[in-house]
């Protein structure tokens, strides 16, 4: 087994595919604590849909690179979502519910009817699960990826302290002279960005899992918001490793693999913060 | 021992959308004086309160600061929501973030805004527990971790919302304590929301009560 890994390895676009998604399952858990506690479990699933929506749009409308779509598309329901969802009629999981399932309906509307496709099914079936999609990625992909997830990181680190502050309370953000509306506004790009990237990863069904997963896990054992969110990180990449690098060899899916993989290590930090707190 | 004018609040009228809830509110706020603010619930407290500080905008009237522009140098010391109950976050995480005011365009504290938020914890005296987690204080720990926050966004004026509503009677004593000494020693002005009835006689100089009419009294 270890020699077949070894083995794989030597391709060129398995490495690209273990560099991604390294990348992507950083930047991915870096703002699961801020939607987690701000009842925002779903919106990677509630987004990833949109994607959906949006990439069935551009493949209909033949683009080369359906990021032109994709990637705006998601970030506008984002900042509805997140940065004008306390003023709005519909609220959080009603909203993400909505917008959601309109997408995910409509998304496979568009490709039924105009796709010229001989293998819908197969195709949609990737787009939900991810599948086979990380070994296709071209160079190009692999390098707007990787740029795409270093400056997503980049942001997170430099607002860390502005996103804990709005998170924590952003009525005392605001008094404090803080633009909490801005900063709403950064954290739902930097998630619609993540979850367009992470599609390629584990499918846009379990973006969710990627997204929130390290967080919860992280929050069992650890007390403070930056061990936390460095516990999500590191979680997080090794979970991707782990899943990928079995997926590999097993020729198992990608995508559920990995978040298998995160569903065992929650399991195993529940018990670690068990243990923890009776010795305490 | 009034100071300056520090805040102004002109012919307020207070509410939502088509909801008017107190009309005429006018007061004047001098350095080193104790408001409450009391009254039954739905008579607009929170919502002066939420104006004041301009979270919401007054369906009439205006609110002046002297010295401190709104939304800069006021202490604000808000009442717990849920996301903080789960909220993984040290008290001295909690306390720092009082200073992002101070950050400017910086993204990270420096030296003096850690110190400053060292000095807050020691004034209230939870300097020992600054590695705790939030969540897993006692009310009377999390309102202090939450005063020295607010503590440390302001040098002069400290608006609270209900500080002692979800806390024992040994701890709301303490807190009064706190709060009192705070404006005494230090002579910060303190403006605070209570449904304490006892409040204003014991502590404050002035009262603001919310009912049929607004009044003020000096006390």
């Amino acid at each position: 087994m270890l020699s077949d890994l070894l083995n794989y390895l030597q391709y060129p676009f398995v490495r690209y595919a273990l560099i991604v998604g390294v990348l992507i399952a950083l930047s991915s858990s870096l703002l699961g604590v801020t939607l987690v506690l701000k009842r925002f479990s779903f919106i990677g699933d509630g987004l990833s849909h949109v994607a959906f929506g949006a990439i069935a749009i551009a493949s209909v409308m033949n683009l080369s690179n359906n990021m032109i779509i994709v990637l705006p598309v998601t970030v506008i329901c984002a900042i509805i979502l997140l940065a004008a969802g306390r003023r709005a009629r519909v609220k959080g999981d009603a909203a993400i519910a909505m917008i959601s399932v309109s997408a995910l309906a409509l998304g496979y509307l568009i490709m039924n009817i105009f796709s010229t496709s001989a293998n819908l099914a197969g195709d949609v079936c990737s787009t939900l699960f991810g599948s086979t999609r990380m070994i296709t990625l071209s160079t190009s992909e692999v390098v707007l990826c990787i740029v795409v997830s270093l400056v997503v990181v980049a942001l997170f680190v430099v607002f860390y302290n502005r996103i804990f502050a709005v998170t924590f309370d952003e009525n005392f953000a605001r008094t404090a002279g803080t633009n909490a509306g801005l900063y709403n506004v950064i954290i739902a790009v930097i998630i619609a960005t993540i979850i367009v990237l992470a599609m390629n990863l584990v499918g846009s069904l379990l973006i969710s899992a990627l997204v929130i997963f390290p967080a919860l896990s992280a929050m069992r054992v650890y007390k403070s918001f930056r061990q936390v969110t460095v516990c999500a990180a590191v979680l997080s990449v090794c979970c991707t490793l782990a899943g990928m690098l079995i997926s590999i060899p097993a020729g198992t899916p990608v995508g559920p693999t990995i978040v298998a993989a995160d569903i065992l290590m929650y399991a195993v930090f529940v018990v670690a913060g068990k243990l923890t707190e009776s010795r305490s | 021992m009034s100071g300056e004018i520090i805040l102004t609040c002109k012919d307020l009228t207070l509410g939502y959308e088509n909801i008017t809830l107190a009309e005429g509110v006018s007061f004047t706020v001098s350095e080193g004086e104790y408001w409450c603010i009391t009254g039954e619930n739905g008579t607009g407290k929170t919502t002066l309160m939420k104006t004041i500080l301009g979270l919401t905008k007054p369906l009439a009237g205006n609110v002046e600061w002297n010295g401190t522009a709104a939304g800069t140098g006021i202490g604000y010391l808000p009442q717990q929501t849920d996301v903080q109950r789960d909220f993984p976050a040290s008290v001295y995480e909690v306390v720092l973030s009082g200073c992002q005011g101070r950050l400017g365009m910086r993204p990270f504290y420096n030296r003096s805004d850690r110190d400053l938020a060292l000095l807050n914890m020691k004034r209230m005296g939870i300097d020992d527990i600054s590695k705790r987690c939030y969540r897993e204080l006692s009310g009377g720990q999390q309102q202090r971790a939450l005063l020295a926050r607010a503590l440390c966004a302001t040098g002069k004026v400290l608006v609270l919302d209900e500080p002692v509503a979800a806390l024992d009677p040994k701890a709301t004593e303490e807190m009064y304590e706190l709060i009192t000494s705070l404006n005494k020693e230090d002579g910060i002005t303190i403006i605070m929301v209570t449904h304490d009835p006892e409040a204003p006689s014991r502590y404050a100089t002035h009262e603001l009560r919310f009912g049929q009419e607004v009044t003020t009294h000096v006390i």
